[in-house]
């Protein structure tokens, strides 16, 4: 990085440690915060819309899929949520992949599952075997979005269905009786006033996704514990920046970043609050209205 | 009949009882079922003891965070900021990491050696992060509770000459356990969930006893199908979030028997992972 960085064995102290942590692999090390922040930026609002979907299912008038919305909210509870982490990422993969191969072989003729084994036709792999390397990095990636807002969607669902049922009945029946439909009555007169209902549950769902993101290590993406693991273990002599057991420092640098993380989300999320609450009917609502006049 | 051997090779598998080697090869349900049972035994053991232990811390720091004095409010508000903000997952390898780098002989105490080995074994190890993160999370609920305690039960308490430790113990206590018994009872369950990351944090399982996601995981990597042996862990779990719905509802009747009409059966609302 900097130029004094050519021979790393002649420096010391600080411009030793400067160099040390802008060597190449920290520099990759660093995207992988990138890596957590992506995920939070694509599931957060997944997550919201598998929960949406799930909490209007579960208000339909429809017995099948009324059963399916509250299945959905009812699967995490009691279980514990690392479960469905492990069990979504290979099983959401076996799906697909059997879904490619009934498409693309349709004359393979041999089980799929022989003995320990679950063998598809080389076609319906994924990724393919001859995609290169980043290929297979995205993909699991992909699969770890996929299952974090598949189970986050579902606390989303139990926490919007909650404050569906907030919303004063009387409104939806007023909208009813001068002709809305259903559709209308839902969009302009149930959603918008839903959220001042769902901002203490949803807030405490995003510290939740914060606190959990670093079980993406154990979904198999290079993430920051994984970096933290390989960078801080012990360096040898034939390595450029040689150093003792240093995980302990890097962890404690993880635990800083996270703690960091939750103070700012907790600023902005009781920001949010104050702006939701402007002019509802409700104790926060009607407090401002009072500081006001 | 088979299955009765297997029951009795590996249901206490995972504390070191019955056959030593795990099966290798064509796995049978009973087996998968057993073995992943006997990892149960873990993660009550960790959940258990935590909480019972951070039963008396957690009401120390809910106290210490209501105290006046910013000598003691300060440090308690900080550690339920440092154990609440963090991720579970990061105090695990944090805590290891740590307790491996204590020396090896034990630290001189006085003249008395204090053996530091057994902290960096799961038994021990972990147990001390379960239960200082619960302490945590429990002493944030009942600080709440203790800030809703009725003034007018203080007030009555005072008008009574009731005051001190006496006005702590039968005032403001029970009524502080009553009111944050529900958000006490969620806790118990996430600690119970909390358990299953034990040995996926940098604690190694010693000899191949782990807990009951472990053996899960030792099946479905060894099978390459997932749809067995989870569904048992989630199966297992639910059994066991019942159970503990059930033990922290009985004590919510007997905190609330004073009280006219029955108390609300407990609402589990599962909105909380570490």
């Amino acid at each position: 990085m900097f130029a004094y960085c050519a021979d790393p064995s002649t420096l010391q102290g600080f411009a030793w440690l400067t160099c040390y942590l802008t060597n190449g692999k920290h520099l990759i090390a660093y995207t992988s915060i990138g890596t957590v922040l992506l995920l939070l930026a694509i599931t957060a609002p997944t997550a919201l819309a598998f929960g949406f979907g799930g909490a209007i299912a579960a208000r339909s008038r429809v017995a099948p899929v009324r059963w399916f919305g509250q299945g959905y909210t009812a699967i995490v509870r009691g279980v514990p949520d690392i479960v469905f982490f492990l069990f979504f990422v290979i099983a959401l993969d076996q799906a697909l992949e059997w879904l490619r191969h009934k498409a693309l072989c349709p004359d393979w003729d041999e089980p799929i599952r022989q003995g320990s084994d679950f063998v598809v036709c080389t076609a319906a792999k994924l990724p393919l075997s001859a995609s290169p390397q980043w290929v297979h990095e995205v993909y699991g990636f992909l699969l770890a979005v996929l299952t974090f807002a598949i189970v986050f969607g579902a606390f989303a669902a139990n926490v919007l269905y909650g404050a569906m049922r907030a919303v004063p009945t009387a409104q939806i029946e007023t909208a009813e009786a001068y002709g809305m439909t259903e559709r209308q009555s839902i969009w302009r007169i149930l959603v918008p006033q839903m959220w001042v209902y769902a901002l203490p549950g949803l807030s405490n769902l995003w510290m939740i996704l914060v606190k959990a993101t670093p079980l993406l290590f154990l979904l198999g993406v290079e993430d920051i514990v994984y970096w933290a693991r390989e960078l801080g273990g012990t360096k040898g002599v034939i390595f450029e920046y040689p150093h003792p057991d240093w995980r302990l420092y890097y962890f404690l640098a993880l635990l800083v970043f996270y703690l960091s993380l939750t103070q700012f989300s907790e600023v902005v999320l009781r920001r949010l609050s104050v702006k939701l609450s402007r002019g509802q009917a409700t104790f926060a609502g009607e407090r401002q209205r009072k500081a006001t006049t | 009949m088979e299955c009765f051997d297997t029951i009795a090779a590996y249901a206490f598998r995972s504390i070191g009882y019955g056959e030593r080697l795990l099966p290798r090869s064509d796995f049978t349900l009973c087996q998968q079922i057993t073995l992943i049972g006997s990892g149960m035994l873990w993660n009550i053991y960790f959940g258990a003891l935590a909480l019972m232990a951070g039963f008396f811390l957690a009401t120390a720091l809910a106290l210490g965070k209501a105290a006046k004095t910013p000598l003691i409010r300060k440090p308690s508000e900080w550690f339920i900021f440092l154990f609440r903000g963090s991720p579970l997952f990061i105090q695990f390898f944090l805590a290891y990491e740590a307790f491996v780098l204590l020396p090896k002989e034990g630290i001189e105490i006085f003249g008395i050696t204090a053996d530091t080995r057994w902290l960096t074994k799961a038994w021990a190890g972990a147990l001390v992060v379960l239960f200082l993160n619960t302490s945590a999370y429990a002493a944030e609920i009942f600080y709440g509770a203790l800030r809703s305690v009725p003034k007018g039960d203080l007030e009555a308490a005072d008008a009574y000459g009731i005051s001190g430790w006496s006005r702590f113990r039968r005032i403001v206590w029970p009524t502080m356990m009553r009111l944050g018994w529900p958000g006490y009872t969620n806790e118990a369950i996430f600690l119970f969930h909390a358990t299953t990351l034990v040995f996926f944090s940098s604690f190694p399982a010693w000899q191949q006893r782990g807990d009951a996601l472990y053996y899960a995981k030792y099946f479905a990597d060894k099978t390459f199908n997932p749809f067995v042996p989870y569904p048992i862990v989630a199966a297992y779990f639910i059994l066991l979030t019942l159970i503990v719905i059930w033990v922290f509802g009985l004590i919510n009747r007997h905190l609330n028997r004073h009280l006219p009409g029955r108390a609300k059966p407990i609402r589990y609302r599962p909105q909380m992972i570490r």
